[in-house]
């Protein structure tokens, strides 16, 4: 059987994640869900005086991909620039997990980023646009 | 029994190989099933030797073709015991049926403060098209609620169904916890308060006997797809009456009588309701679909169903951690929904895939039904007339993997 989508590193992730965490007060926050599987996921990033992300959590809910996805992100723009972040390539993500992921769970492995970036470039909460949006 | 060796024989899918060396095992017919020789074969064979439009041509291939479909239509008329093949309209599935009421009949008979009622355990296709009507009307859409079984509780259903409610739509399976409802008690009730009534039988008529005027209901919805037939062909069935009664749905071709620059007129039953043109192929396939299950018969698909079920839900219990959400297998129908420990149903599924083992993870169209659980999903799988105990056990060792790569 190949399962080598989940290796050790995911499910270790899965269950120790990095970086979980809330952050308040926070530079900038965002929260979005994808009402198809349930995952969930909320980042908070705290700036130092050169606009680098100082400090940086997450929390959420959902499969092993989207968790072990934000534990690796966070752990990976701790100290770039806000502009950075803002251009942070999907592919690095998509590297860091390093497993052959299939077209529907790379959405799961890309959630984060998009909250991640949504955050930085400061979009109003989803709900605000597409009220009950959330579930 | 049924010989579900020799029915396998009928789906050429079924010798399929997920990867290389891994054999498909296809738990996913809640979603959509697999097809039939018999079905494939009647669509290939109007696409390569007449195929023509319907009810258009004098020509030959045109009234082969015509005759072929109308011919499916008495088909499934007798398959649901329908009084009349004009009581069958085709549509593209029971979500397209649920959106033709709605708009057709909800429009002429839906105003202000009236009530249309469904239960918590519905599809998707049996809410909004109805919460679309609600708010253009400014009706109010209520719910029978289930209990912790996944079975609707009838016990307030006398504050629920009351002269306030102008239509009861609700499904007789319900397809994340197989529920079996009590329709007809339900019809009944619904007729006793004057309310019209609808019934998604997407998940009922591919698995077991449906008669239309036992149930005596006034519409009822399936797809052709759910049922060993094509996708692109649906049926809603609604009593002659009332689809008199009722305006067109969509305007077009086929289904006028007379068009000015001023005015139409329309067309008689059923192709009043289907313009332009049709799935052709499709609807033929379903005729064929109809034969096939005939010949097999719907009492021996549903008693080797209940058979299925039993078994999976004693193999499932085996899984530590597992829990099968819904009644016990003798009121359910070939469905199981679960949840293992903590686990995300995408990990799952996945996992599950690679030994070759489709199940469906997500909330399967029924997001208020998951929301009342306390869950974003489930993991889903359901069976029908090809499905095999041994492919049952193979699931089964599949969550034992599950659970070792998550250290479980």
């Amino acid at each position: 059987m190949d399962s080598s989508m989940y290796r050790e590193q995911i499910i270790d992730l899965y269950e120790n994640p990095l970086n979980y965490g809330e952050l308040d007060p926070a530079d900038f926050s965002y929260e979005e869900d994808n009402p198809l599987c349930g995952d969930v996921i909320r980042i908070d990033v705290r700036l130092d005086e050169q606009n680098r992300v100082a400090e940086v959590a997450w929390s959420g809910d959902g499969c092993a991909i989207s968790q072990a996805s934000a534990s690796l992100l966070t752990e990976e723009i701790k100290g770039l620039t806000l502009d950075e972040v803002k251009a942070f390539p999907k592919e690095t993500l998509l590297e860091l997990i390093g497993v052959q992921l299939s077209m529907a769970r790379v959405k799961c492995a890309l959630l984060s980023l998009k909250v991640l970036k949504a955050g930085a470039y400061g979009l109003p909460d989803p709900e605000e646009i597409h009220p009950g949006h959330k579930e | 029994m049924l010989d579900v060796a020799k029915i396998r024989a009928d789906f050429p899918i079924l010798t399929v190989e997920s990867y290389p060396d891994v054999p498909l095992v296809f738990l996913d017919s809640a979603a959509s099933s697999q097809k039939p020789t018999a079905v494939l074969e009647a669509m290939d064979t109007y696409l390569r030797t007449y195929n023509a439009n319907v009810h258009r041509g004098i020509y030959r291939l045109s009234e082969d073709a015509t005759n072929a479909y109308e011919a499916a239509r008495a088909k499934v008329a007798r398959f649901i015991n329908a009084q009349d093949a004009a009581e069958v309209i085709f549509v593209r599935n029971a979500t397209e049926g649920f959106n033709l009421v709605a708009y057709s009949w909800g429009e002429a008979n839906i105003s202000a403060g009236d009530e249309i009622l469904l239960t918590e355990m519905e599809h998707h296709a049996n809410i909004v098209p109805w919460q679309l009507l609600a708010q253009r009307k400014g009706a109010v859409v209520r719910y029978v609620p289930f209990d912790e079984n996944g079975v609707l509780d009838l016990s307030n259903l006398a504050e629920l169904l009351t002269e306030r409610t102008k239509i009861f739509s609700f499904t007789a399976v319900s397809n994340v916890f197989g529920t079996i409802n009590p329709v007809k008690q339900l019809i009944a009730a619904a007729k006793a308060v004057g309310a019209m009534t609808m019934i998604d039988a997407a998940q009922a008529v591919p698995h077991m006997p449906i008669d239309v005027q036992d149930f005596d209901c006034d519409f009822l919805a399936f797809s052709g797809h759910k049922m060993c037939g094509p996708t692109g062909i649906g049926v809603l069935y609604g009593k002659r009456e009332l689809l008199e009664a009722m305006p067109p749905f969509m305007g077009g071709g086929d289904m006028i009588r007379r068009v000015t620059l001023e005015k139409s007129t329309w067309n008689d039953l059923p192709w009043k309701f289907e313009a332009g043109t049709p799935s052709i192929a499709e609807g033929i396939g379903l005729g064929a679909t109809v034969d096939y299950l005939t010949h097999v018969g719907m009492a021996e698909i549903h008693a080797y169903e209940q058979y299925l079920t039993h078994y999976a839900l004693e193999a499932l219990s085996e899984v530590p951690g597992l829990k099968v959400w819904g009644p016990p297998a003798s009121q359910k129908a070939g469905v199981a929904a679960f949840t293992l420990e903590k686990l995300h149903p995408h990990d799952i599924a996945e996992l599950l895939d690679k030994d070759g083992i489709a199940v469906r993870a997500g909330h399967h169209c029924a997001m208020p039904l998951h929301k009342k659980l306390g869950l974003a999903a489930t993991t889903r799988a359901s069976f029908y007339l090809y499905t095999t105990p041994a492919e049952i056990d193979r699931l089964v060792e599949g969550l034992h993997r599950v659970r070792q790569i998550f250290r479980l």
